[in-house]
């Protein structure tokens, strides 16, 4: 305990002087660390539950915005308009080739008779591949395929309406992904709503930032022509090794062809029209599906590692929502949570100790009824994971990457919308919902920066923020440290006792040996360095597994374990050997335990470096690592003793181990959520393809980080002491 | 009023411009002489050529700025700060030296600018063409632009001088009032009929009585000419005996309901087709009885399109965060351009020279030498293109950095990209201009085509010399055009963190103080003194006791003297203790005492 980390052996006892008091409470704690982790990881995974209980109802920070003040203008006309679009859509809808250069044809006339500024932009969707070195690199890393071909072409279609009396500077982004080779009906009901909106808007007086709006071709990818366009709004090439191969198609070329009307003809160009400073984006999608009870609207925020778009922007859209056009807002949120009982028995407790603080003091406000626990922590698991993801969860996760708020707004309508007043009505719906946000962020002078960036949402009107959550996950990983250290303290003492029993004449090397044994640890470093330098090569695998052609998830998944095997072994025999057996023999008692202080600071810093760059990562990363680091103690050990305790202990650390190896992780998670009954190996491969895909910092940790402390609590549990 | 001003700072020509709204060069047109010499960049800009010694020239600048400041109620005050104004050599006008030009790209223009503006004419907005001023129907339009412009002719060193020229314009794109008809999508609608009635609510009334000449032009555009001359042919074949407003052809397609006073024909230049028209109605002959109501009334629908200016030049920023971007000017071909290069096929080589004047805030850091030019996707060497340039680099919160460029591309360029990559800086935190989080703005550049001149030959006649208007439409001024204004969000700090850095500061220097007190204070061995002789005291009564009480709950015997193992647990029962007491404190305190 406390006396045992004296290290200076004193023969006389002579009172030391008193150390500082923040001294005292380190020795303290380091002491008492087993106690102290216990008492942080519970209290932070109770932390974690009650963020729910936490989370603070949102509210419009920026009071420019002024959501709902003004009484909206879209009338009847503009929706007849726009039916009429909807039908004329519809109607285009065989299945004959040509429909798609039609329908982007029919869009551009209808947004030029507008008076809008119309162009067509086509792209090349880009290829998913592994860079392994543009992980956090700015999105102009643009690649450019050698072999384009003529049918992987996309076509946007671009309006643009300049404000009368704006100076041009910001504008507002409409997106309203579809597929023009074959529109559905809900596709045509958002560009509906979209024209709407945007003929309401070449009228108003109002105006101030242009408006924008993209008909992004769909057919690779919503996310594709988004970010396509983006970059070659932000990031255009000006020389022609880029552009010539677009010219070649005669597809594109048809397009123009087909300008008929004067008038139209006048207003579509052939260049690429922009138009300032983009302030918000919004991004319209109606869903086929049909609710039973309202039109809902659900709302979809996460953009790429875990960023999100300002909360106002959610917030008024919100607000919008809920209290002027009667949608049902919902937040995405994980539907198999809602069913579990343990969950509903943790909301009911927390219930019932909510009505005794209560009833103690009734300006206490702690507790919210069982079921909204459930659909908050639902809520929050679902923002968590889609965070910890860092995968968009739609097309305006390509705004992010450009420091622009856009959130994806699904509306889907409570009824079949066949009948001509159900659908007017839902236009008018939908596009004054719309008009309302346009007009809020119009109001903006500046841009969004008032409310948070860093928050997780609960529920469409609550959300926790960074101060809260960060908690949690503070508590979380507060052990490691405590830990690491009073292990490396009992190492080092252990070996100062067994060294003295053993050499007590030499008493000239005592000042070496001393020098030595505080330098231990660079032993145990370099291990730990080598892992995770086995890690990181792991990593790097894949890369040039998916040169090889043809191959299925499943045999690239094993093809990656056996490498990674491989690599293991290659590194084991290169360079863990050279230096683990030379020294071990001198100071071999306390090895696993200076091995498992340094593998925890390793996982700290991994941690908590992880939780700058995303935290829901950090904090789904830490639940399964802390523990795992935390409890690991050599299997031989344990057996030679045998008592209930150190088998309890084994059994522990085999299960945290079996789950924490990163592909089990995947498969029990995959099959908690989604059931037991098609999961494949391939799955994980899958999994992680699209992680590299977009360029997610999940991947870097579960490579660099989760990978090496898991291999290295697999060493320690099997370390020969 | 101004005469004195211009006598205080010696002013040679001064040019102030009140602007809201963009100039469309692709549909108002951009080769005409009102948008390249009235079409402003959004905001206000101010250029002044003085005539007073070089070391002067600054001085009456600021001077001239306050002045102009509290004449025009608007912020021109905040052009004195020589970060925010330049001197161009050559790339504005050439007048070397003695030459500012200063724009404030965020100022609102509103009535209140306007007012002492119409105070300058002289029967204001009371009477003559002015009375037409009605402050909604103006601000309510696509584009106003209040201009004055003075020229003095020249100071004698004695003082006797030979007068000055004020010039005032307002160019307003108005918006007809129309009736919203459905549109379809195969039909075209025709333009709306406009009278001044409908544009503006009111009348003129005759001329103002201090006014020498007052008249009111309509100028038909030669597109415009043209397409009604196509389908007056059209219509002939038809309707052989129509017989239009005066027999005139122009006037097939719409109808005026004043009969205009005279008609110009502009002298066709050698290679434009049509010549334009201009309508001249002198406003004299009306009172108020008979009062100047000029209507159109189109009868067909025409489509039409304004002439452009060889390129049309449009501005951008490239590049996202907060570290570093690129500004281009893309150049593209307009009609124009294309219709010489038909005719100038014969010649072996041409060139169009275009002139780029380019000003930009210092926290922009903007690196000239990374001048990429682009001719038809192609990357030029910079020399090859580059005709003459002149860079003044910009100095941290002192000057603008200025670039002043001729390119000179070949007749047939398709399209042309001018980059120019930057670097953002920071600005201290004074610095910040309220609503920092909005963006940092780039004034607009001046593009101009000295090859090309914006004027419009009438045919000759002793009469035109009296109209000033048609003199300054036949001036030569080479064709001019102004960029967007953009938009660059440099990193702005969180306003709230003074506040959070004073309070750490504060922490940091109570701590740093403190230790260094206690080190100060501290000796060592009166210390170790002091914890002998609590040794031999063995302490106060209380923790003695509540040993003997542990000792007795542990049951294990009570060791006393060793105080540095005990001490720690000690001091823990005795800190448990207290946070025990404050805790219960507190509860009791919240409970029964609230």
């Amino acid at each position: 305990m406390a006396d045992n980390e004296t290290p200076t052996p004193t023969p006389t006892p002579t009172p030391r002087p008193k150390q500082r008091p923040i001294v005292r409470l380190g020795i303290f704690l380091i002491s008492h660390s087993f106690l102290f982790s216990v008492v942080c990881c519970t209290a932070g995974v109770v932390a974690l539950l009650l963020l729910p209980i936490l989370a603070k109802s949102t509210y419009i920070s920026e009071n420019a915005l002024m959501p709902g003040s003004a009484k909206p203008m879209l009338s009847g006309q503009e929706v007849s308009e726009a039916n009429r679009f909807v039908k004329d859509l519809i109607a285009l809808n065989s299945n004959t080739p040509g429909a798609a250069i039609e329908s982007q044809r029919l869009i551009a006339e209808y947004m030029s008779n507008l008076g809008a500024e119309v162009n067509y932009h086509k792209f090349h969707p880009q290829m998913v591949q592994f860079h392994p070195l543009h992980f956090f690199s700015s999105p102009d890393s643009r690649i450019i395929e050698q072999n384009i071909s003529c049918s992987s072409y996309g076509v946007n279609t671009v309006g643009i309406i300049r404000a009368p009396r704006g100076d041009g500077k910001e504008a507002i982004v409409l997106v309203t992904p579809y597929n023009p080779g074959k529109i559905k009906q809900g596709e045509a009901l958002s560009l509906g709503i979209a024209y709407s909106v945007f003929s309401l808007l070449t009228r108003v007086t109002w105006l101030a930032k242009d408006i924008i709006w993209l008909a992004s071709d769909s057919q690779h990818g919503e996310y594709a022509a988004v970010a396509a366009w983006l970059r070659d709004y932000h990031m255009p090439v000006f020389t022609t090794l880029h552009t010539k191969s677009a010219e070649m198609c005669p597809v594109s070329n048809y397009l123009y062809e087909l300008k008929d009307n004067p008038i139209t003809e006048r207003k579509i160009y052939d260049g690429f029209k922009r138009a300032g400073t983009m302030a918000a984006a919004l991004v319209i999608k109606v869903v086929d599906r049909s609710e039973r009870f309202d039109d809902s609207l659900s709302i979809n925020a996460e953009a790429s590692n875990g960023q999100m778009p300002n909360l106002d922007l959610i917030n008024i859209v919100n607000y919008l929502a809920v209290h002027r056009q009667g949608f049902r807002v919902k937040v995405e949120k994980l539907w198999s949570l809602l069913d579990s009982k343990w969950l509903n028995v943790l909301g009911e407790l927390f219930e019932s100790v909510g009505q005794v603080v209560r009833s103690l003091n009734p300006q206490w406000k702690f507790g919210i009824p069982a079921a909204d626990y459930v659909e908050g922590i639902a809520t929050l698991a679902s923002s968590l994971y889609n965070q910890a993801l860092g995968v968009p969860t739609g097309p305006h996760g390509a705004f992010r990457d450009y420091q622009i708020d856009a959130i994806t707004l699904e509306i889907s309508p409570r009824a079949s919308v066949d009948s001509m007043t159900r659908r007017n009505d839902f236009l008018l719906q939908g596009g004054r919902l719309i008009e309302g946000v346009v007009r809020s962020v119009n109001n903006l002078l500046e841009k969004f920066h008032q409310s948070f960036f860093l928050y997780l949402l609960t529920s469409p009107s609550k959300f926790v923020s960074v101060g809260v959550y960060m908690i949690a996950f503070a508590l979380l990983v507060a052990p490691l440290p405590m830990v690491a250290a009073s292990f490396y303290a009992n190492a080092i003492s252990l070996n100062s006792i067994q060294t003295k029993d053993k050499s007590t004449p030499a008493t000239g090397s005592d000042e070496t040996d001393i020098t030595l044994r505080s330098w231990k640890w660079i032993n145990a470093a370099k291990k730990v360095f080598v892992v995770h330098l086995w890690g990181s090569v792991v990593s790097l695998l894949p890369y040039f597994i998916c040169r090889v052609p043809d191959l299925s998830p499943t045999i690239s998944f094993i093809t990656w374990f056996l490498l990674s095997v491989l690599s293991f072994l290659i590194m084991y025999l290169v360079l863990a050997s050279s230096f683990s057996h030379a020294k071990a023999s001198k100071f071999h008692v306390g090895e696993w335990a200076i091995l498992k202080s340094v593998t925890i600071s390793a996982a700290f810093i991994g941690l908590c470096l992880m939780s700058v760059v995303n935290f829901s990562t950090a904090e789904i990363g830490g639940l399964i690592v802390v523990p795992m680091c935390l409890m690991v103690y050599p299997m031989r050990l344990d057996i030679r003793v045998r008592t209930l305790r150190t088998l309890l202990r084994l059994a522990c650390n085999l299960v945290l181990a079996f789950i924490g190896f990163p592909p089990v992780t995947f498969v029990l998670l995959k099959g908690a959520f989604e059931g037991f009954d098609n999961i494949n190996i391939g799955d994980f491969w899958c999994w992680v393809q699209s992680l590299w895909a977009w360029s997610s910092a999940t991947y870097l940790f579960i490579g660099m980080v989760h990978l090496p402390c898991w291999a290295l609590c697999i060493h320690i549990l099997f370390h020969h002491c | 009023m101004f005469h004195g001003q211009v006598h205080k700072f010696q002013i040679k020509e001064l040019e102030l411009s009140f602007t809201q709204g963009r100039w469309n060069y692709e549909t108002w047109g951009g080769f005409d002489p009102i948008p390249s010499n009235n079409a402003k960049p959004p905001g206000v800009e101010l250029w002044a050529v003085f005539d007073v010694p070089q070391d002067q020239v600054d001085a009456s600048w600021k001077n001239l700025t306050h002045s102009l400041s509290g004449l025009f109620c608007a912020s021109i005050n905040f052009l004195e700060s020589s970060a925010s104004y330049s001197a161009p050599q050559w790339g504005f006008r050439s007048a070397s030296g003695s030459l500012r030009y200063g724009t404030l790209p965020r100022e609102a223009v509103c009535t209140e600018n306007l007012t002492p503006w119409l105070k300058l004419l002289p029967c204001r907005d009371k009477d003559g063409i002015a009375a037409l001023m009605d402050r909604p129907s103006i601000y309510k339009g696509f584009y106003h632009s209040q201009r004055l412009h003075l020229t003095s002719t020249g100071f004698v060193s004695d003082g006797v001088d030979s007068g000055v020229i004020l010039e005032q314009t307002l160019t307003l794109v108005l918006q007809p009032p129309e009736k919203r008809a459905i549109i379809t999508s195969q039909e075209t609608k025709s333009q709306p009929s406009w009278s001044l009635t409908s544009i503006f609510g009111r009348e003129v009334n005759g001329r103002c009585v201090l006014a020498k000449s007052s008249n009111v032009y309509l100028q038909l555009d030669q597109g415009l000419v043209a397409e009604l001359d196509n389908l007056q042919k059209e219509n002939e074949m038809l309707v052989a005996d129509f017989i239009g407003y005066e027999g005139l052809r122009s006037s097939h397609g719409f109808q005026l309901s004043v009969k205009p006073d005279r008609i110009l024909e502009e002298v066709n230049g050698s290679h434009r087709n049509k010549p334009s028209l201009l309508y001249v109605f002198s406003v004299e002959k009306y009172s108020d009885s008979e009062p100047f109501d000029l209507g159109l009334t189109w009868k067909l629908p025409v489509v039409w399109s304004c002439q452009q200016a060889p390129l049309h030049a449009s501005r951008f920023l490239m590049g996202s965060g907060n570290e570093r971007g690129a500004i281009a000017i893309f150049f593209k071909s307009t009609r124009l351009s294309e219709e010489l290069l038909h005719s100038d096929l014969t010649e072996e080589r041409c060139n169009l020279q275009v002139k780029i004047f380019q000003v930009v805030p210092w926290y922009i850091k903007v690196y000239y030498h990374t001048l990429q030019v682009f001719v038809d996707e192609q990357p030029q060497e910079v020399l090859d293109v580059v005709e003459k340039i002149h860079v003044s680099p910009s100095e941290d919160k002192v000057a603008p950095g200025l670039m002043e460029m001729i390119l000179k591309l070949p007749c047939g360029t398709k399209s042309a990209v001018v980059t120019l990559e930057f670097d953002k800086g920071f600005l201290h935190i004074d610095e910040y201009p309220p609503d920092a989080n909005q963006g940092f703005d780039i004034p607009s550049a001046v593009i101009s085509y000295p090859d090309f001149q914006a004027s419009i030959q009438f045919l000759e006649d002793k009469s035109l010399e009296t109209l000033p208007i048609l003199a300054k439409l036949q001036e030569k001024s080479s064709v001019l055009s102004y960029t967007e204004v953009l938009l660059v969000p440099l990193t702005t700090p969180d306003f709230s963190m003074p506040y959070n850095v004073i309070t750490i500061t504060c922490t940091v220097f109570a701590l740093y103080f403190g230790s260094l007190l206690n080190v100060l204070r501290r000796r060592v061995a009166e210390e170790e003194r002091f914890l002998k002789s609590k040794d031999a005291k063995k302490g106060s009564p209380v923790p003695q006791f509540l040993s003997k009480l542990s000792a007795k709950l542990t049951g294990r015997p009570l060791e006393t003297p060793l105080p540095p193992s005990t001490s720690s647990s000690f001091i823990n029962s005795k800190l448990i203790l207290k946070v025990v007491l404050v805790a219960g404190i507190a509860v009791v305190w919240k409970f029964y005492l609230e």
